[in-house]
């Protein structure tokens, strides 16, 4: 027995190497699957582990708030509310930096160290050099990616403006710190490595320079277990109300949080979509494929039952020929799947600090992907199993009955066929299964590529939209507090600036029933042609003299629309409570946001016609001359540019979206070979004899060839509608995974999208085919002859 | 050495053709020097045991297989040293091919399966013409597994005779047959033979088919033979084994 099954291992080594090209082609469909499902399982769990491992250790809070000052005795206060653990007071500012060999401003958030870091919240990391010390110059650690952006290293000096005075900082080192995972300014949508930075100072220094000595304007509390955040924020609100609060908030609402999580979601939803389909596919190669090897093997089936092999060792025969398959399969897909998890991991390190983030390593991650492919492909061979295993040696060794073929309808419907289009159409309608099972293998390939491919098409629409059809101008001038109305004209005569367009932002809670939200209420003057607002059809939306705009995911947490009145809160100062009807509901790809006219807003807060910035629009050959003025002036906050947002934007996107899309056209291409080869393969196998017959008959190479590739062209045509039908449940299925609170994807599919698509896969389609057809030019026209099938 | 093409009256000529095969190191020497000449409108049998060279001998001349020396003719045409595409004409204009299992297209019934033919063909009959001349014009519209072995052999005759070929190639056509159902296929053969003047060539290994030929060719160890030449042909019915 021993030896008998060792000549059954024989025989399946020889099988598996007779069909090594449709083995590997499964088995690169599998892997495809093990790989999606390693990278964005192993992604998604080395990001969430090391994110929950590095909250621990280093204390993230879970509650955060900011005041104008609150004095150091508030501290205690907070610390013995119920359900706090501890709490952190900081003095945080944002400043303009003065960088060697920058043009632009950039602009460095302020942050304040204790004395003794233990104890504290949100601690630091500190990769190297030492803490800062209080002394006359003034010292800071300074945050990893800004850093290296700018080459710094212990020993460094660059210029901040501290309240109004330039000061030279001296960096003793470079840290990390858990609530700045992702750092990225106020008021922009990508992290911008080399103009955005972390200062951590000596809180003596800040202090001093700030004039909040045994003051904070910055807390951070951490909860004790099953503690309601909820409760602890009303409660946080309540107590710091008299000095200035801003609302309390939670990890959700913290920005570096808030970006994880959406990255993790998309991970998620990656590794949901994906692997599945992957898998799908590969179980239906095994299926079919299988099937036709236990046709052709049926008489050595017959004959190993005769000399008494058992059902069983039959079917565990075959069993292994797939897990073979899956086995090679799982090779390559860890293999890859392990590089480019480790890339990806690699790349999340440029925009995400942590300590140390590794690729995972899980055991139960590689587990978990070996087992489901080896069942996908265990799944996929039952049927044809069971079959082999059913048979009885006597029938098995005498020849299948011939197939029963019927006349469809193609008489009737009068089709202009020659006889081998007859010959096609039967073929394929007599296994509509496999047909079906091929066009819809085909058709998850173009799913996949139109439920990628869009996103590319997707984001320009955001860039236009962003940049060039509502947010107009070249860079915002965030004051760090208000000024009067005529600071506009200050702005408005730097030198380079072509227009200037004020702005009133304002911190507000606006709510609908139980529903809240933190935002900025954005008031802009009547005629704003620096920045427009539209709605969904591109339409310009005029403000309105009263009541409120809300975008359209603003609108929808809030359950509002047009008509319906909302809540508002202000952050500021007294806190007032207002109704504001909602005028017109907006659309807005980017954060939530509500926008009113600036004099209305101004009368709502009651203090007169303040700004809180400027939108400029810059000439730019003297735009150098107006970043050195704005380098100089000390009131400023935050000087967004637009135009390297715009380059940032797509600097972050190439990397992340079109490397993944170029990652996703390979894999569907590889399914489209996949389906393609296998069916081809069978169908040549199935039909070799019929088409050495007709080569006899006087039928050319090309004309043979024919009956193969129409094969294949008919399934290939077929996959398409049903393609790009999946692919725009898929796309949709990304935007609804990928849009947050803090962006959305607008889902706009162009004909374009599904061109392009269609052909990848139809050029795959082909590729495969010729491949095929090379085989039915060496059709052996004499052996067919003499023997019976 | 070159030859001159063969006389005009003659259909097929051969001279000196051979085929050798390898098989690991040995070289088998399948065809050794065969001289033949077929007239126009000629039944040849041809007889011989197995590996005997008949088979190889009727692909080289069918255009199936290519020859390692010698040649071979149709007409002025040299068969021998003509391309693949030349062959593939060949066989599509002037060939007709019938053999032991019948190789008909499973998913196209009979008439399907002669216009198959011909819709290449230049000058072919009408599909049903050429199964009413085997005998199954009530049976066009059945599919191959509908039929029984002589019916579908017929099918492959009509099939083969529908372009109306310059020559009928015939390997063991009733090889898979019990002799009844093989003296119907017979009797085709030989009509056809009579009525359209096609050369025959039937390869069998069934020495009582020799009665029904014009000549019958033995063929041993790759050469041939004897070539006897019938002086009264026998009609197919009267053939029994």
């Amino acid at each position: 027995m021993v030896s008998g099954l060792s000549a059954l291992h024989r025989k399946l080594l020889r099988e598996l190497l007779r069909l090594w090209a449709q083995v590997l082609a499964i088995a690169l469909v599998m892997a495809a699957g093990v790989a999606t499902l390693l990278i964005g399982i192993g992604t998604y769990q080395s990001l969430e582990r090391t994110r929950e491992a590095y909250y621990q250790s280093h204390h993230l809070a879970n509650v955060f708030a900011t005041v104008t000052r609150a004095p150091g005795s508030m501290l205690a206060k907070i610390g013995a509310m119920d359900g706090v653990l501890a709490v952190d007071g900081r003095i945080v500012k944002v400043a303009l930096a003065d960088i060697e060999g920058l043009e632009q401003p950039a602009s460095v958030r302020l942050i304040s160290l204790p004395q003794q870091q233990a104890g504290t919240l949100n601690r630091l990391y500190l990769r190297s050099g030492r803490l800062p010390e209080a002394a006359n110059h003034m010292e800071a650690v300074v945050s990893e990616i800004f850093a290296q952006a700018h080459g710094f290293r212990e020993g460094s000096q660059f210029g901040v403006v501290v309240n109004g005075a330039w000061r030279q900082v001296t960096i003793t080192g470079i840290a990390l710190a858990p609530d700045h995972v992702y750092a990225i300014a106020p008021g922009e949508i990508t992290p911008n490595s080399g103009r955005f930075g972390i200062l951590w100072a000596p809180e003596r220094t800040l202090a001093a320079a700030y004039d909040l000595g045994g003051a904070f304007n910055a807390v951070s509390v951490q909860l004790a277990p099953g503690t309601s955040e909820d409760a602890v924020i009303t409660e946080l609100d309540r107590l710091l109300d008299p000095f200035g609060a801003q609302g309390a908030h939670g990890r959700s609402q913290l920005t570096s949080h808030a970006y994880l999580d959406a990255e993790l979601q998309q991970l998620r939803s990656m590794s949901e979509v994906l692997p599945p389909v992957f898998l799908l596919v590969a179980a239906f190669l095994v299926n079919m494929t299988l099937t036709r090897l236990i046709a052709l093997e049926r008489e050595q089936i017959g004959l190993l039952k005769a000399i008494g092999y058992s059902g069983r060792a039959i079917a565990w025969h075959y069993v292994e020929f797939v897990l073979l398959i899956a086995i090679i399969g799982l090779v390559i897909g860890t293999s890859f799947g392990v590089w480019a998890g480790n890339a990806l991991t690699e790349l999340y390190t440029r925009f995400y600090s942590f300590p140390v983030l590794v690729f995972s390593r899980e055991p139960s991650l590689y587990a978990i992907a070996g087992g489901i492919t080896l069942a996908a492909a265990v799944v996929g061979a039952i049927r044809a199993v069971r079959a082999a295993a059913a048979l009885p040696p006597a029938v098995a060794m005498s020849p299948p009955a011939p197939p029963t073929y019927r006349r469809h309808s193609t008489r009737r419907l009068h089709l202009p066929l020659r006889q081998t289009g007859v010959m096609v159409m039967r073929q394929l309608l007599h296994r509509p299964w496999r047909s079906g099972g091929g066009i819809v293998g085909i058709a998850l390939s173009v799913a996949v590529l139109v439920g990628s491919l869009w996103s590319v098409g997707g984001v320009e629409f955001m860039i236009d939209y962003s940049f060039n059809r509502t947010e107009r101008q070249d860079a915002i001038v965030n004051f760090t507090s208000s000024k009067p109305l005529a600071a506009t004209a200050e702005i408005a005569r730097l030198p380079g600036v072509l227009s200037a367009e004020p702005f009133r932002a304002v911190g507000v809670e606006i709510g609908h029933a139980q529903v809240t939200r933190q935002i900025a209420l954005m008031g802009r003057p009547a005629t704003s042609p620096l920045t427009r607002i539209l709605d969904a059809d591109l339409k310009v939306v005029p403000i309105p003299p009263q009541g409120v705009l809300l975008t359209r995911s603003l609108a929808g947490i809030l359950g509002v629309s047009p008509g319906d009145s909302v809540d508002i809160r202000l952050l500021d100062g007294e806190r007032q409570r207002h109704q504001l009807h909602v005028a017109a509901v907006v659309e807005s790809y980017l954060g939530l946001g509500a926008y009113m006219d600036m004099a209305a807003l101004q009368a709502l807060i009651g203090e007169g016609n303040r700004i809180s910035g400027v939108n400029v629009t810059i000439d730019s050959l003297h735009q150098s001359e107006l970043f050195a003025a704005l380098k100089r002036s000390p009131s400023l906050g935050h000087i967004s540019l637009q135009a390297a947002a715009l380059t940032q934007f797509r600097a972050t996107m190439a990397q992340n979206m079109y490397v993944m899309i170029a990652v996703l056209v390979g894999l569907a291409s590889l399914i489209a070979f996949g389906v393609v080869y296998n069916f081809a393969r069978i169908s040549l196998s199935e039909q070799g004899r019929e088409m050495a017959s007709l080569r006899v008959l006087g039928f050319t190479r090309g004309e043979v060839s024919a009956l193969l590739l129409t094969e294949i062209a008919i399934l290939t045509l077929l996959a398409q509608p049903l393609g790009w039908f999946l692919g725009v449940l898929v796309a949709r299925g990304m935007v609804e995974g990928f849009s947050s609170e803090l962006f959305s994807m607008p889902l706009i599919i162009g004909p374009d999208v599904f061109a392009t698509a269609s052909l990848a896969v139809m050029a795959a389609a082909l590729l495969s085919g010729l491949v095929v057809r090379r085989r039915v030019d060496r059709l052996d026209l004499i052996a067919v002859l003499k023997t019976r099938e | 050495m070159e030859s001159a093409p063969p006389n005009r009256s003659d259909l097929l000529r051969v001279t000196k053709l051979t085929k050798t095969y390898a098989v690991g190191d040995a070289q088998v020497v399948a065809l050794d020097g065969v001289d033949f000449v077929a007239a126009s409108g000629e039944f040849v049998v041809i007889l011989g045991p197995s590996g005997s060279g008949k088979s190889t001998f009727l692909n080289l001349i069918g255009g199936l297989d290519t020859a390692s020396a010698g040649q071979a003719w149709f007409r002025d045409w040299q068969i021998t040293g003509a391309d693949d595409a030349g062959l593939t004409r060949y066989r599509r204009n002037h060939v007709g091919f019938v053999f032991q299992f019948y190789n008909l297209v499973p998913s196209l019934t009979a008439r399907e399966n002669v216009q198959l033919v011909t819709e290449i063909a230049t000058n072919p009959m009408a599909p049903a013409e050429a199964l009413a001349m085997v005998d199954m014009a009530d049976r066009m519209d059945h599919f191959p597994a509908q039929l029984s072995g002589g019916e579908q052999q017929r099918v492959a005759i009509a099939r083969a005779i529908a372009k109306r070929p310059d020559i009928l190639l015939c390997d063991e056509p009733t090889g898979a047959l019990d002799s009844k159902t093989g003296i119907v296929v017979l009797e085709a053969l030989t009509r056809i033979n009579a009525e359209l003047g096609t050369t025959t060539l039937v390869i069998t290994h069934n020495a009582a088919i020799r009665t029904i030929a014009h000549r019958v060719v033995s063929f041993a160890d790759g050469r041939i033979a004897a070539i006897d030449t019938n002086a009264e042909r026998q009609p197919a019915a009267s053939v029994r084994w």
